[in-house]
């Protein structure tokens, strides 16, 4: 596949307007699925989480989860929506093999929550938030469907020798919020987006409704992208570019789109209205289905199901669950922690604000948090491009290594090692610790006889010790830790040359 | 105890009670007359049966009287064998719902319905032939052949659920379960001299019942008397949190609704007579024998009064409009991918999903379904729903005012179940409209989700066959359905000297044509 033609994105603003709009989808943690008792365990055996409500055997019939009523109403509330007095589900018919039934049980034009709005803070110029308003649409339910596996050398449909299906995913529950058309965002317009996305995801990390991990495909964002020309206050036509799985893509992705679109335009030619795939490992987009005849889904009330209608009590009940606005919540931890705009810019960008605060929860120090989660963590999580929440570490786990610093027991330099245990599943950090033999040796026996080596193999260094130049005994410290594999307890060491060298 | 096969499920249930006989008894002797005038459709047998169980019922049997052996039968009916159409899900027995597309399909799981059978103890004799789909009103469109009429075996035994109502009348079963989306079970039960029962919408579970039009679908009883129906419907009514549409309160006392009815009083009952059933278009033996289930009920106590309905006249149209769209949705599952049958297309090397799916659809569903399909589809496609589906829901919500209005004025409502009595086979069959009229007067009940149940009204003059006369009550009132119907069947009973049903033609053994 080549990359369009493309205007270089300064150049982009010169003539056109962009407008935005963003599809995220976020599948729910609830225990079991939307319409059925299955558990939604990810990662699973591939068709072991299924009955026949889900596999849409003939016969079998959906009832609600309750539950995902529930997250559905809290999440709508947190986006500051109305939420509907009484809704349907409804029948969107399509084909898809990863579809059991043909037809995916969703809502259409009855929405549990609608007319929201998320104000996003969108970092200048000057590296300083500017609050930017997202107006969403809707907020609705729906199942997500399963997962095809095409087997074959180009791992793609086509050229495909068969296709396997699993089932566990089908009827998952899933939220899709549907943003209005974001205008005005203007060369800030990919900041936005990814903002957006990175804002709705920390929301959803605090309503605890969802694992929220877009590597494993628990948030998905569909990006929407027209250019209008300059000034002319219309909508272009818009293409949707579908499941991009990270923030960093979905920031690139408009770019790129905002680029090819106005390479199009400009010479003279029509976007097409179409769905396009996002390529992680090039960074650009391709043509996928064309969706010129508008597609007919032939939408229709599910019979099925009776109505949801959540009562105003039920409702106003959720309302006092809602956590701390995720902004505000910032504003209130970085002056608690006392970090430097730049060190909280930095903590959010890693999406490390959680774990330093749970890890700070557990008795350590904000700056030696923030040192582990920003410094050691944050380079292991790039190393595996994940990140740092998705990392097998615990904020616990973390403050444990701390105090284990604290306590003199280990140093930094044995921490990073501690860590390589953790990641590699070794157990608890002194689990670790022990069973890496990675404690700092503080013991006279062990300690003396590895000083006298290092007297004995640099006689020079011992005779300035011995004239007075106490600052030369860092060399025999040095000589010490090399032997001790850097776990000897270095005052101590200090403590035993001066005694024996005076 | 002989002739087990001519007595109704109540005093088989006595007699099981008694120790006077054996659900084993009861069931090979059914199982007996099934060998011997089923057949097939082929050689004219009445064909009532797609699949017969007889090993697993006779199981069922055994462990039935055993239970009533060790002093703890499982319900009223235990041990008294059953006949369920072959749309519900069956654990481990086919299930084709009359169609192509699904032979040889054995789910993994039992209907809501089938599961109370089994727990109330009923063995299950098999499953019964319908319409394909159950889409149509003479079984004809049944892809293992048409059912036939034991009243006259050149007829249709109505639909869909033929299979069911003649397996009664043919003394095959003393019980059967149907379904009912437009009169399924009332019609057939009109033109076999047999009871059909459609219970208020959401009063039987519909779970692992293959969906036609989900809105108007509702299982029930099928049986040669009102108690017997009574019985069954305790049985396989109630709750169930499996289908959110199921009601979530108690059934009416219905045992007790047709033991009092039987009495034959029906004093300060008023019964209303819905003018826009009846008339043009109605065969005038079918109106002559409902004239005299009428004076009957005036007999018995009953105060009659005409109420008017005025938007049934768009029932038929509304409801051919709801159904085929809820039923496009519900047969795009059937795609050859997972389950039923796989048709590989001709000529075709290493052909893709879709020609597959086309090739599978087009040998596996019969005109029928293909003719309601495109209808369905045509009705919900962006542009025309407001014009087709959305005007039929208009039309729907009227029929349900019609019925308030008429429920003010009368307990329950009368008309003829169906317009005329059984057909010739393959006499409508080219006629789509002429065949669909059949429902005209069952469907508004679907379309309000009101109870209705069909009791046999004599024999028409002018040809001898079967009639029935409907009641129908407000929703949840199911319990009236049993006693003004109960009431009738006695008085009725009474004056033809004994069961209608005692006097159709015997049938020739194997099934063989006359």
């Amino acid at each position: 596949m080549t990359a369009d033609v493309l205007v270089p994105f300064e150049q982009v603003l010169e003539k056109f307007d962009p407008a935005l709009g963003l599809e995220v989808h976020v599948e729910l943690n609830t225990a079991s699925k939307m319409f059925c008792g299955c558990p939604t365990e990810f990662g699973a055996e591939p068709n072991t989480q299924v009955c026949p409500t889900c596999l849409g055997l003939p016969g079998a019939m959906p009832v609600v989860n309750v539950k995902a009523v529930e997250s559905a109403i809290r999440i709508g509330l947190a986006l500051n929506c109305d939420i509907a007095e009484w809704c349907r589900f409804a029948r969107k018919n399509y084909f898809y093999p990863d579809m059991p039934k043909n037809f995916q049980t969703s809502q259409y034009d009855e929405p549990i929550a609608f007319d929201g709005f998320m104000d996003v803070t969108v970092p200048n110029e000057a590296g300083e938030g500017e609050t930017f308003r997202v107006e969403i649409e809707r907020a609705h339910m729906e199942e997500d469907t399963g997962k095809s596996l095409h087997v074959g050398t180009s791992g793609r449909i086509h050229g495909a020798d068969y296709s396997l299906v699993d089932y566990n995913r089908a009827g998952i529950p899933l939220i899709e919020i549907v943003t209005k058309p974001i205008r005005g965002a203007g060369e800030r317009a990919p900041d936005v987006a990814r903002a957006y996305v990175a804002q709705l995801r920390d929301l959803i990390v605090a309503l605890g409704v969802s694992d929220a991990r877009m590597d494993q495909g628990s948030i998905r964002a569909d990006v929407n992208l027209s250019l209008a020309p300059k000034g002319s206050g219309t909508l272009g036509t818009r293409t949707e570019t579908k499941n991009v799985n990270s923030l960093r893509s979905v920031e690139r992705a408009v770019r790129y789109e905002m680029s090819r679109h106005a390479a199009v335009l400009e010479e003279g030619r029509t976007i097409l209205q179409e769905t396009r795939h996002w390529h992680e490992d090039t960074g650009i987009t391709t043509s996928g289905r064309e969706k010129s005849d508008a597609e007919d889904y032939r939408y229709f009330p599910e019979p099925d199901l009776v109505p949801v209608a959540p009562s105003r009590e039920w409702v106003q009940q959720l309302r006092g669950t809602l956590p701390e606005n995720p902004t505000a919540r910032r504003a209130r931890l970085q002056a608690e922690w006392g970090f430097s705009d730049l060190e909280m810019r930095d903590t959010v960008g890693a999406g490390a604000l959680s774990s330093i605060e749970q890890t700070i929860a557990a008795g350590i120090s904000p700056q030696a948090a923030r040192k582990w989660w920003l410094g050691e963590l944050a380079r292991r999580a790039n190393e595996q491009g994940v990140e740092v929440s998705a990392l097998s570490v615990t904020p616990l786990e973390v403050a444990r290594v701390q105090t284990l610093v604290d306590e003199g027991k280990i140093n930094d330099k044995l921490a990073r090692q501690v860590f390589d245990g953790l990641l590699a599943g070794e157990g608890t950090p002194d689990e670790v610790v022990e069973a890496r033999g990675l404690a700092i040796v503080s013991d006279d026996g062990a300690l003396g006889a590895a000083v006298d080596n290092a007297i004995a193999a640099n006689p020079d260094v011992a005779d300035k010790i011995r004239d007075g130049k106490v600052a030369a005994a860092g060399a025999l410290i040095g000589a010490v830790m090399k032997e001790m594999r850097g776990q000897a307890d270095a005052g101590r060491v200090r403590e035993l040359i001066l005694e024996k060298l005076s | 105890m002989s002739g087990l096969t001519r007595h109704t499920a109540a005093e088989l249930a006595d007699a099981l009670a008694a120790g006077e006989t054996t659900s084993v008894e009861i069931t090979r002797a059914h199982l007996d007359r099934i060998a011997e005038v089923d057949g097939t459709a082929a050689s004219g047998g009445v064909h009532a049966f797609l699949h017969v169980d007889a090993e697993g019922a006779l199981a069922q049997a055994r462990a039935a009287d055993e239970r009533r052996a060790a002093g703890s039968p499982a319900s009223a009916l235990d041990g008294v064998p059953i006949a369920v159409k072959d749309v519900l899900a069956t654990e481990g027995l086919p299930t084709t719902c009359g169609s192509r597309i699904l032979e040889g399909w054995i789910p993994p799981y039992d209907a809501t319905v089938v599961a109370r059978l089994r727990r109330a103890g009923l063995p299950i004799l098999g499953k019964t032939n319908m319409d394909e789909f159950a889409m149509g009103s003479s079984t004809e469109h049944s892809a293992y052949g048409p059912t036939r009429n034991p009243w006259d075996l050149d007829r249709i035994p109505g639909g869909s659920g033929g299979g069911s109502a003649a397996a009664v009348a043919a003394f095959e079963a003393p019980l059967a379960i149907g379904t009912d989306t437009g009169g399924s079970i009332r019609q057939p039960g009109a033109v076999t001299g047999t009871v059909g029962v459609k219970p208020t919408y959401g009063g039987v579970s519909r779970y692992g019942l293959v969906a036609l039009a989900n809105s108007l679908d509702q299982a029930g009883p099928v049986t040669r008397t009102v108690l017997d129906s009574a019985l069954l419907h305790e049985v396989i009514g109630g709750h169930d949190p499996l289908d959110s549409t199921s009601i979530d309160q108690p059934l009416p006392p219905l045992v007790d609704a047709a033991r009092r009815g039987a009495t034959g009083d029906l004093t300060g009952v008023r019964v209303g007579v819905v003018r826009e059933l009846g008339g043009e278009g109605y065969q005038p033996g079918v109106l002559s024998r409902f004239q005299e289930s009428v004076d009957l009920m005036v007999k018995a106590g009953a105060e009659v009064v005409e109420v008017s309905c005025p938007h049934f006249v768009h029932a038929l149209a509304a409801y051919y409009l709801i159904l085929p769209a809820e039923a496009s949705s519900n047969l795009a599952k059937f795609d050859a991918m997972r389950y039923g049958r796989r048709v590989l297309p001709d000529g075709a090397d290493n052909p893709s999903a879709e020609q597959v799916m086309r090739a599978s659809r087009d040998a596996g569903f019969g005109d029928e379904v293909k003719r309601r399909i495109i209808l369905g589809t045509y009705a919900l496609s962006s542009g025309y729903y407001d014009a087709y589906y959305g005007q039929a829901q208009k039309v729907r919500t009227l029929i349900s005012r019609d019925f308030a209005a008429a429920f003010e004025k009368a307990d329950v409502l009368v008309s003829p179940t169906a317009p005329t009595t059984a057909f010739k086979l393959g006499e409508k069959l080219d006629d789509p409209i002429a065949m669909y009229l059949n429902d005209l007067a069952t469907i508004p009940a679907n379309l309000a989700g009101v109870p209705g149940i069909s009791v046999p009204s004599g024999l028409a003059d002018e040809d001898g066959l079967p009639a029935g006369v409907q009641v129908l009550a407000p929703a949840l009132a199911d319990d009236r359905l049993y006693r003004v119907g109960a009431a009738l069947e006695a008085a009725l009973v009474d004056k033809w000297g004994g069961p209608l049903l005692d006097r159709a033609p015997a049938l020739a053994t194997n099934g063989a044509v006359r």
